[in-house]
C-alpha cells in the first residue's frame, strides 16, 4: 500500500480517477446496499437503546466482530421478539452506510431468537425467577365468582377471539361484558395488556365511569411462540398476578403455556373455555331451582301433613273427658271407704310382728356370755403351758454346753500360743550365740553370710554371745588356733542361713 | 331451622344470587329432615319462597351486553362504544 501510494504521488495524476469523499462515499452506499439488500445475520445484541424517537439502535457482534444496526420505528413497533442485552438473534433487513460518518450498519426489519431453543430457556430462567418470588403462589389464586354481574375482557376487539368468548357466554349466561381493545402482539402489547389489566383493577367499586368487573378474561388466538411472546413479559406477568380481580388467561391453544398462565387465577386453554370456566349455564339453574322449589313444596306439605296426624292421634289419646273424670271420682270414692278398716288391721299386723320378733337387750347379752365361756373352756391351755417350760430347759442346758464348749477352745489357743513360744526362743539367733556361733558383720553392721563376700583385710565386726570384738579377714583356711572361733562361724555361714 | 344457618337478618334482595341459591338449598334440606318447631319449618318456607323469587328474578334479569371501552390519549377509559362501533 506504501508503494502504491508512492507510486502515486511518483506518478502524479496519472490515469487514476479522482473522487470526492461524497462521490467515493456514495460509490461505496450503492455498492454496499446493492450487494446485501437483504440478508440475515446471527449475532448476539448488545447494548439494545430506544430513543425518543422510537428508533431502536443496537449492536450485534461475535468473538471478532461488531455490526452497529438500527431499527425504525415502524419496525420497531411489529417485533414480536423485543431484543435484550446477550440475547442470541437472528436479524433480517439490509446494509446501508451513513456517509456523514463514514459509518455503515444494517437495518433490521425483523428479529427472531436464534432457535427455538434459546428462546425457551429465556422463557424458563424469567419463569425460575419469578416463581421464586412467589408470583406464581397457590396461595395467590382468587376464587372465581359463581356468577359473574360483570365480566372485563382484555383482547383485540376485532377477530375470532372476541367472538368465541361472547358466543360461549351468550349460550351459557348472558352477562354484561366490557372489553378493553388492546394489541395482542408487537411492541406496544405488552404495555396495552398492562394497562389495561391495571386499569380495569382501577375503577371503582360503584359510582365511576365503568362498572366494575368481578371477573376479567385475558385472551389471545393461537399462533408462533414469538407471536405469544408478550404474554411471556414481565410487566404483564406481574399486573395478572397483582389483579385483585379474579383473573383467567387464555392465550393461543391447548398446548400453548405462557407465563402468564402461572400467574392468573385459572389458565382456560382456549378462549371458549375462559367463557365457560366464567360462567355457569343458565339452563341448568334454573332447572335447579325449579327442583328446589319442588322439595320446598313437598317438605313442607309432609311436615304440614304429619304435624295434623300428630294432633289427631294425640286427641284420640284423650278420650271422653267427662267419662274420664267420673271414673276417677269413683276410685277415688271407694279408696276413701276402704281407708279406715285397712290402716287399722294393718297397724295391728305390725304390732304382733314386732313383739315376736324383736328380742330385748339383756336376753342378747345373756345368750353371748354363754357362748363365749363355751369357746373359753375348749381352748387346751395345759399342752402350751407344758411346751412353755421344756422349751426353758432345753435353752439351760444349752448355756451350759455353750461355755464348756468356749472355755475349752480358750485352753487349747492358750496351750498352742505356748508351744509357739517355745519354738521362738529356741530359734533366736541370740540362743545360736550361747551353743557357741559368732555373728560377722561389716562396717556398715550388714552380716557377712559367705567367704566370697569377704575380701582380705576387710574390718568386720564379731558377735559373740557376751558381747562383739573387731576383727580383720586373712586368707582362709590356716588361721591362729585363737581366732578359730571367729573364722568357724565364717565358714558355717551357709549352715547358719539354714539354721533360719 | 336455626341450625341450618339461615339468616333471617339479611334481607332476601340484598343477597347476591349464589348466596340465595346456597341458603334455599339449607333450607330445603332442613324441612327434608324435617327437624325443628312447625313455626320455624314455616318461617323457613316462607323465606325460601322468597328467596326462590329472588333467584328467578336474577335469572330472568340477565341479558348480553357487549361494551367496547373507548380510551382517551393518556390510555384512560372514556365511556363505551359498541363493540362494531
Amino acid at each position: 500500500m506504501q508503494d502504491a501510494s508512492k507510486d502515486n504521488t511518483l506518478d502524479g495524476p496519472g490515469n487514476l480517477p479522482e473522487f470526492t469523499v461524497s462521490e467515493i462515499s456514495q460509490a461505496v452506499k450503492h455498492t454496499v446496499e446493492s450487494s446485501f439488500e437483504h440478508v440475515r445475520v446471527r449475532g448476539e445484541v448488545s447494548r439494545p437503546t430506544r430513543a425518543g424517537s422510537g428508533h431502536l439502535y443496537l449492536t450485534l457482534k461475535d468473538e471478532s466482530a461488531v455490526l452497529d444496526a438500527v431499527c425504525w420505528r415502524g419496525a420497531a413497533q411489529r417485533l414480536s421478539v423485543q431484543p435484550e442485552e446477550g440475547m442470541e438473534v437472528i436479524a433480517t433487513g439490509k446494509l446501508t452506510t451513513y456517509p456523514g460518518r463514514s459509518k455503515y450498519q444494517m437495518v433490521i426489519e425483523h428479529i427472531e431468537l436464534a432457535g427455538e431453543g434459546a428462546l425457551l430457556k429465556l422463557l424458563e430462567d424469567r419463569r425460575k425467577r419469578l416463581a421464586a418470588e412467589g408470583l406464581f403462589d397457590a396461595e395467590r389464586k382468587r376464587e372465581l365468582p359463581f356468577l359473574p354481574r360483570v365480566i372485563g375482557v382484555v383482547t383485540s376487539p376485532t377477530g375470532a377471539v372476541i367472538r368465541d368468548i361472547l358466543h360461549r357466554l351468550g349460550e351459557r349466561f348472558p352477562v354484561h361484558v366490557l372489553v378493553w381493545p388492546v394489541l395482542v402482539q408487537g411492541e406496544a402489547a405488552k404495555a396495552q395488556v398492562t394497562a389495561a389489566i391495571e386499569g380495569f383493577n382501577a375503577l371503582p367499586e360503584s359510582g365511576g365511569l365503568l362498572p366494575r368487573p368481578d371477573l376479567l378474561i385475558v385472551a389471545r388466538g393461537g399462533g408462533s411462540l414469538e407471536d405469544l411472546w408478550t404474554f411471556n413479559e414481565e410487566e404483564v406477568v406481574r399486573a395478572a398476578a397483582a389483579s385483585d380481580i379474579p383473573l383467567i388467561s387464555a392465550i393461543g391453544h391447548e398446548t400453548d403455556t405462557t407465563l402468564i398462565d402461572f400467574a392468573s387465577d385459572k389458565r382456560a386453554p382456549t378462549p371458549t373455555a375462559a367463557a365457560e370456566m366464567a360462567v355457569p349455564v343458565r339452563a341448568d339453574l334454573v332447572a335447579r331451582i325449579a327442583e328446589d322449589t319442588g322439595r320446598l313444596a313437598h317438605a313442607m306439605a309432609r311436615r304440614l301433613t304429619e304435624a295434623a296426624a300428630a294432633v289427631a292421634g294425640m286427641a284420640r289419646g284423650l278420650g271422653d273427658p267427662v267419662a274420664r273424670i267420673e271414673q276417677e271420682q269413683q276410685r277415688l270414692d271407694f279408696a276413701a271407704s276402704m281407708a279406715g278398716s285397712r290402716l287399722t288391721a294393718r297397724l295391728d299386723r305390725l304390732r304382733d310382728r314386732i313383739d315376736r320378733r324383736l328380742p330385748t337387750p339383756n336376753e342378747i347379752l345373756t345368750r353371748t356370755h354363754g357362748r363365749l365361756e363355751t369357746v373359753v373352756r375348749g381352748l387346751r391351755l395345759t399342752s402350751i403351758e407344758r411346751a412353755l417350760s421344756e422349751g426353758a430347759r432345753d435353752i439351760d442346758r444349752l448355756a451350759v454346753t455353750g461355755e464348756q464348749a468356749v472355755s475349752r477352745w480358750l485352753t487349747g489357743v492358750e496351750d498352742h500360743l505356748k508351744g509357739l513360744q517355745r519354738v521362738l526362743d529356741a530359734n533366736s539367733f541370740e540362743r545360736v550365740l550361747d551353743r557357741g556361733f559368732v555373728l560377722v558383720r561389716d562396717a556398715e553392721g550388714v552380716p557377712v553370710m559367705s567367704a566370697a563376700a569377704a575380701t582380705d583385710g576387710q574390718a568386720v565386726s564379731l558377735r559373740f554371745r557376751d558381747g562383739e570384738r573387731a576383727a580383720v579377714i586373712g586368707e582362709g583356711g590356716t588361721p591362729a588356733p585363737r581366732k578359730k572361733p571367729a573364722a568357724k562361724p565364717k565358714a558355717d555361714t551357709p549352715s547358719q542361713e539354714t539354721l533360719f | 331451622m336455626t341450625d341450618s344457618g339461615t339468616t333471617d337478618t339479611t334481607a332476601v334482595e340484598d343477597l347476591s344470587f349464589e348466596d340465595a341459591l346456597k341458603e334455599l338449598e339449607r333450607i330445603v334440606e332442613g324441612l327434608e329432615r324435617g327437624q325443628g318447631a312447625l313455626d320455624d319449618a314455616i318461617a323457613a318456607y316462607e323465606r325460601g319462597a322468597l328467596l326462590k323469587k329472588h333467584c328467578q328474578k336474577k335469572l330472568e334479569e340477565a341479558r348480553l351486553k357487549v361494551e367496547k371501552i373507548k380510551l382517551d390519549e393518556a390510555g384512560q377509559p372514556a365511556g363505551t362504544t359498541e363493540l362494531d362501533g
